[in-house]
């Protein structure tokens, strides 16, 4: 027994020390492609931790998740970027500097304008389930995303279809991710500066979703995506338990788009299309839907992948001459991979134990 | 006489052109085991339905431990006090068969989120006091030892029991099974007998839908006899055995 512990916290010592590193060494090779890949992967980390509360948890398929993304991102879009104080000249002279607003406030605001949204849109869809949610929550995802392309006019909120360039990069402690950071004469990349904040995010999120599993309302939610009827007899509250899970799956999804604002340092509408709510339902789906270490092998496998592809598909298409295009070939290769996946482990490629706590030791 | 668990009276439900149950009532008393027979579409199921929120009633009165109470939504008729079992086993399948009966302590219990988050004491002492309660409730019902296995890959009569723990868990007043023994062999009737029989003796109410009238008759303090919607004979399992409009429903008339 101790043994297993002590080999528990070595090994969890040792993954922690190379999460640590990793960064370091990625910057090392000289080429940010790498470090930029592995941040984008934590985003999508944190995106399918919270979709995984609302499908994987509640048992609600939710194909509209980005949308929540796509909030927290023009949240933090508008409350850092020059946009408002060009487009309104009362906030012009309110804010004679720009708004600026700190990134850590804007977690907050967007968490919560986000978490509201989900109950909002979640509220309409209570009555439904399997295939006639989803395609509600599909049609809601589009919705706000024609909504924030469109709402430049008639008062230019938006931006429209320009989106909102300038967006702050973020400022932790005084130190600017904007500019790289020297430690003595160690410099330190705005790649890798990301990459600790991101990091600090997902182990929060994986703490939360951790203890959100093992609680009441955790058990309550596993209940309702098991036996609706069954979890009503049991006097649980489906309809509050519901909106709780839309609203905290939304808050994931919020965060995530303020930190993914400040990482591309703009907000532009076309990064919230349909496709990409369909790629964090697939990390779920293809890691193991409700098994957080499943999840998170979802996500970073789905956002690593493409670039991985990206380097094989190049060769494959000079090979037929270039017939095939290599952004095909890659579609290709992902879509099969899927496929494969999902025929020979249909519970995703880590599911949840077969068994209780004493059971699988 | 003891204390009026529940008592409803004039239910009636209808669907469309069907009268599923007319003027329908039944009184139960603390301690007993209530049982409600009828032939296959007598409306036993709509009844029960009905008294547990499922079906709202075209008209009828509720009174649960002699409070008022209003079948509209199912779960304020568990939190009222009316814990049911499934006729077809409606389990949590692919949850512990702990935490299947962990649900059934929800509504009695109150940490959310913010306790949830930040693990504080208060969370903490009701989180250990919720399993507790429920390793308590499985050993009661006989499956302790499979605390810790899904609950689908229990046995049929095991899926059962949990069921009855799960009900069990949620402190109610009185415990409805849907046809308990439905798909059971005659041993697992036997056990199930026990324990229907163990759980009187603690004291508890149970309203009870059987097919199996050998077992109502053997189990039961008194029985309720449903036919085509309408109450056909109400008494002790002797009075209601030999209650020729009973005999009729069940055997027929004598054509000849």
């Amino acid at each position: 027994m101790l043994n297993t512990k002590n080999g528990k916290l070595i090994a969890f010592v040792l993954a922690g020390i190379a999460l640590l590193v990793l960064p370091l060494l990625l910057q090392a090779t000289g080429s940010n492609s790498w470090a930029r890949i592995v941040d984008q992967a934590l985003l999508y980390v944190l995106l399918a931790l919270g979709l995984n509360i609302v499908v994987g948890y509640a048992g609600l398929l939710d194909l509209g998740y980005i949308a929540f993304f796509a909030v927290g991102a023009y949240v933090y879009g508008l409350l850092s970027s020059p946009h408002l104080a060009e487009a309104f000249t009362s906030i012009a002279a309110a804010f004679p500097d720009g708004l600026h607003t700190n990134i850590f406030v804007a977690i907050v605001i967007a968490a919560v304008v986000a978490g509201v949204m989900g109950m909002i849109l979640g509220a309409p869809t209570l009555k439904l389930r399997g295939d006639y949610l989803a395609i509600i929550t599909l049609g809601f995802g589009e919705i706000v995303r024609i909504f924030l392309l469109n709402l430049d006019r008639p008062i230019n909120i938006t931006n429209g279809p320009k989106g909102l360039p300038g967006v702050d990069a973020p400022s932790v402690f005084g130190i600017s991710f904007a500019k790289p950071f020297y430690v003595g004469d160690y410099m330190v990349e705005p790649v890798t500066m990301y990459y600790y904040l991101f990091m600090a995010f997902v182990v929060a999120a994986v703490i939360l979703s951790y203890r959100l599993q093992d609680s009441r309302i955790g058990r309550a939610w596993m209940a309702i995506r098991e036996d609706e009827i069954a979890a009503k007899a049991m006097g649980l509250n489906t309809r509050n338990l519901k909106l709780l899970a839309f609203g905290m799956g939304a808050t994931f999804g919020g965060v995530s788009g303020v930190l993914f604002a400040s990482f591309q340092r703009g907000v532009y509408p076309e990064s919230f299309i349909l496709m990409e709510s369909v790629m964090v339902v697939a990390m779920v789906v293809l890691g193991g839907i409700g098994h957080i270490p499943g999840v998170i092998l979802g996500a970073l496998l789905l956002a690593g992948l493409p670039e991985v592809l990206r380097h094989v598909a190049g060769p494959l298409s000079q090979m037929t001459d270039g017939r095939l295009a290599p952004e095909i070939l890659r579609q290709l290769l992902i879509a099969s991979a899927m496929v494969v996946v999902m025929l020979i482990r249909p519970k995703g490629l880590w599911p949840s134990p077969e068994h209780g706590k004493s059971l699988s030791k | 006489m003891s204390e009026i668990i529940l008592k409803v009276a004039n239910v009636s439900k209808r669907f469309g052109g069907l009268q599923a149950l007319s003027d329908v009532g039944i009184e139960i008393h603390r301690g007993q085991v209530y049982g409600l027979i009828g032939p296959n579409g007598a409306g036993k199921t709509t009844f029960f339905n009905v008294l547990t929120g499922l079906y709202t009633p075209d008209s009828g009165t509720f009174e649960l431990a002699g409070k008022p109470y209003k079948p509209t939504a199912v779960h304020e008729v568990a939190k009222a006090g009316i814990a049911r079992t499934f006729q077809n086993i409606r389990l949590f399948p692919d949850m512990t068969a702990l935490e299947n009966v962990m649900v059934g302590r929800h509504m009695r219990t109150h940490s959310g989120l913010i306790g949830a988050v930040f693990r504080t004491s208060s969370f903490k002492k009701e989180e250990a006091e919720i399993a507790a309660r429920a390793h308590e409730l499985l050993e009661y019902v006989g499956i302790g030892k499979f605390a810790d296995y899904k609950s689908r890959t229990l046995s049929y009569g095991d899926q059962r029991r949990l069921e009855i723990a799960r009900a069990l868990a949620t402190d109610p007043k009185l415990i409805a099974l849907d046809e308990p023994a439905a798909g059971m062999n005659a041993t697992e009737k036997i056990q199930l007998r026990e324990l229907i029989d163990q759980i009187r003796k603690d004291n508890r109410t149970i309203l009870l839908i059987e097919h199996d009238v050998k077992l109502v008759m053997g189990l039961c303090d008194r029985v309720t006899v449903l036919d085509y919607g309408k109450q056909l004979s109400s008494g002790t399992p002797s009075e209601v055995q030999n209650d020729p409009k009973v005999i009729e429903a069940y055997l027929g008339t004598g054509g000849s």
